[in-house]
């Protein structure tokens, strides 16, 4: 803001906050920046592969959805797949954000399902019957993803330790544990193979049709959890005011608990679908970085999850397109982290124009007029 | 050996403490940075790009090269690109009022890519075998230690054989310390954290101050990155090496309390809980991966202590996290 306190000149212009915008044209401006990002996305393609804007698009369909026009559907498949697990991150994190508990742990909660999924598939894999070792694998799993999720939970109720770091910190525990038990697993080859027992099982010739139904099925009861009950009521009231939640009498710290238990069992179960559905493997990078992109996700989902599987679609078309362009160029694929990075920095900076208005300096004979 | 186990200890310990250095500048202003790993990452490619460059230019000779440029090159690369992104992260937070831990966290996807990609692209175009670029000339320039080091038996190895981004790092933490806490710049930057409605009722320029520290922060935090490059890895940029040092940088500001000083002893106190578990005699490496979680463990443990002591000099800025705007209250 120009602002100059020698002179008595009014700055050029102020900000101003603004409450009412009608979510219509809310939408509008974010569609906007979406809108604008992709075209940035296809210029900055387009920038390193020397191909036109067509041209370049037509590369990242194709990364994304392969021959689908042929009938092959194994690339949508794939799509749908990595859809379904930032989706359940996501959908994970939203009730610790709408509670204001900043849980940036999905990444060790997700590895600490994962870890014990791989174990039941290993340990119990041919002493239990199949229907049995599922119900054994689900149920650790989403225990462990809640214990993960419950530590920092606890300390944040009794003591208000900053949970942020100290969820931050429980994801580098997780992978340390990770490493160790893959390398007494694994007889010090660091790698885990393909266990055969406990796995999803393949529908139709596919196999991520579980994971996907899965997470469609979250998806619908969080929204109805955080909308219709009790308890998703009490996560918003904690999250606008402690104070005013224990002067009605809501129990805060058994809400930040239970919720962080909730949150954390989630993160276990993507870290499931990801080993018995996905990988029947495990390793220090299962998650890959989504536990975190997650956040990104539900934050930019405005803890909508409808629109989280928007957010989270635009997320993973680029991260794939992107990775498709930059092979054609013979470059690294990091390039789409990149991407990712600056569309995500776009629409964060977009909620600006939502929720402030610019007035601009009116000369003085008009207001006195 | 436990002489090398110190100095090892230290040579970890530098890139933590200047990315928790930067961390606590941008903090004591009430802006949680989580883009310091990302602003790391683009440090040190920064500063690996500008010696590329110098080295080319110099016909990849070591005798053309002057000691002087080949030092200053890098660094000046390394400030700028992580200004940049300083930059980027209080346009977004200050100016825009976005939420800082989804800017901080954006801003780190972006600079890890950006250095992942930059670095992949240099290997490309040397057309090298390994998936790294070696820098070991510049490096030389960067490693060189005091003369009389090597004569003063194990006194001499302990304090005087590293190179000077060390010093410099500790020098850096130090004078941090003292304008916080003896200049008025300090004083009103601490205010401006704490409560950032007084410090503009008393006439000190908010969003100045908050833009300036996040940026010196960042510059600072990115010569922890080229550091790395240079001093720990001999002048070998290899991607993903730098691994997860920035988010040790930002635990060890809580470690430290959010002070400088004593974040010299925290980073050091974590270069070697890293490093233990190599000088421990008889571990499995199975038993290594568990020895490696300790600098976290050690994160959690003083956390939980300091929120429950609750005393009120070790408690981060009041308005840490929180966004200021004037016509809010």
């Amino acid at each position: 803001m120009a602002k100059k306190t020698d002179s008595k000149k009014e700055p050029l212009f102020h900000v101003v906050k603004r409450d009412d915008m009608p979510a219509g044209k809310a939408w509008l401006i974010r569609i906007a920046a979406i809108v604008f990002s992709f075209l940035l996305v296809g210029l900055l393609s387009m920038a390193i592969t020397e191909k036109s804007f067509g041209e370049t698009y037509e590369i990242m369909f194709s990364g994304v959805f392969g021959r689908l026009f042929e009938g092959k559907t194994t690339m949508l498949w794939k799509y749908l797949q990595e859809i379904a697990i930032l989706l359940c991150l996501a959908l994970a994190l939203t009730p610790a954000f709408k509670m204001k508990f900043w849980n940036c742990g999905a990444e060790g909660q997700a590895l600490v399902g994962g870890l014990a999924s791989i174990f039941c598939m290993i340990q119990f894999g041919s002493s239990l019957s199949y229907p049995v070792l599922m119900v054994v694998i689900v149920v650790t799993s989403i225990l462990a993803g809640a214990i993960w999720g419950i530590i920092p939970a606890v300390f944040k109720a009794l003591f208000n330790t900053n949970e942020t770091l100290f969820t931050l910190m429980m994801n580098y525990i997780a992978t340390q544990i990770i490493a160790y038990y893959v390398y007494i697993e694994g007889g010090g080859s660091n790698v885990i193979n393909p266990v055969a027992y406990g796995n999803f099982p393949t529908v139709g010739n596919n196999d991520y049709f579980v994971n996907i139904v899965t997470v469609a099925g979250i998806t619908v009861l969080m929204y109805a959890y955080l909308r219709f009950s009790k308890q998703g009521y009490e996560i918003s009231v904690v999250g606008e005011s402690q104070n005013t939640a224990r002067y009605v009498g809501i129990n805060v710290k058994k809400v930040i608990i239970r919720t962080m238990a909730i949150s954390g069992g989630l993160c276990g179960v993507a870290g499931m679908l990801l080993v018995a559905g996905k990988d029947h493997s495990i390793n220090t990078n299962l998650v890959g970085g989504d536990g975190f992109t997650a956040i990104l996700m539900s934050w930019l989902g405005q803890f909508n999850p409808f629109i989280m599987v928007v957010m989270t679609a635009i997320v993973i078309f680029l991260r794939l397109g992107v990775a498709k362009v930059a092979d054609t160029a013979l470059l690294n694929h990091s390039f789409s982290e990149i991407i990712v990075g600056i569309v995500i920095l776009i629409l964060v900076g977009c909620e600006f124009f939502i929720h402030y208005s610019i007035k601009f300096r009116q000369s003085k004979k008009e207001v006195k007029a | 050996m436990i002489v090398q186990f110190i100095c090892r200890a230290i040579l970890l310990a530098v890139p933590m403490l200047y990315g928790t250095t930067g961390e606590i500048v941008t903090e004591k202003s009430g802006h949680l940075n989580l883009g310091i790993p990302g602003v790391m990452y683009v440090g040190a490619i920064s500063g690996v790009v500008g010696s590329f460059l110098y080295e080319n230019a110099c016909g990849n000779d070591i005798a053309n090269m002057n000691g002087f440029l080949a030092v200053i090159i890098p660094l000046l690369c390394s400030i700028a690109g992580s200004v940049i992104m300083g930059l980027i992260y209080s346009f977004l937070t200050v100016t825009l009022h976005a939420n800082q831990n989804v800017t901080g966290l954006a801003l780190t996807t972006l600079g890890i890519g950006l250095g992942n990609f930059l670095g992949a692209s240099l290997i490309n175009i040397t057309k090298s075998e390994l998936p790294s670029i070696a820098l070991t000339k510049t490096s030389s320039f960067f490693t060189v230690k005091l003369p009389f080091a090597d004569d003063l038996g194990w006194f001499g190895e302990l304090l005087f054989s590293h190179d000077f981004m060390t010093y410099l790092a500790i020098i850096i933490a130090l004078a941090v310390t003292f304008v916080l806490n003896r200049t008025r710049v300090g004083l009103n930057l601490r205010s401006v954290g704490e409560s950032p409605a007084t410090a503009d009722a008393a006439g000190i320029n908010v969003i100045k101050y908050r833009y300036v520290a996040t940026c010196i922060g960042s510059a600072i935090a990115g010569l922890g990155g080229i550091q790395y490059v240079m001093s720990y890895a001999s002048g070998v940029w290899s991607n993903n090496a730098f691994g997860d040092r920035g988010w040790m940088a930002i635990a060890l500001v809580i470690f430290a309390l959010w002070k400088p000083s004593a974040a010299i002893a925290g980073a050091f106190l974590f270069g070697a809980l890293c490093n233990a578990n190599n000088y421990i005699q008889g571990l499995g490496t199975e038993t290594q991966e568990l020895f490696k979680m300790l600098p976290y463990v050690a994160t959690i443990v003083v956390l939980i202590i300091t929120s429950v002591r609750k005393k009120r000099e070790h408690q981060p800025p009041a308005s840490l996290g929180i966004n200021y705007f004037r016509e809010e209250r």
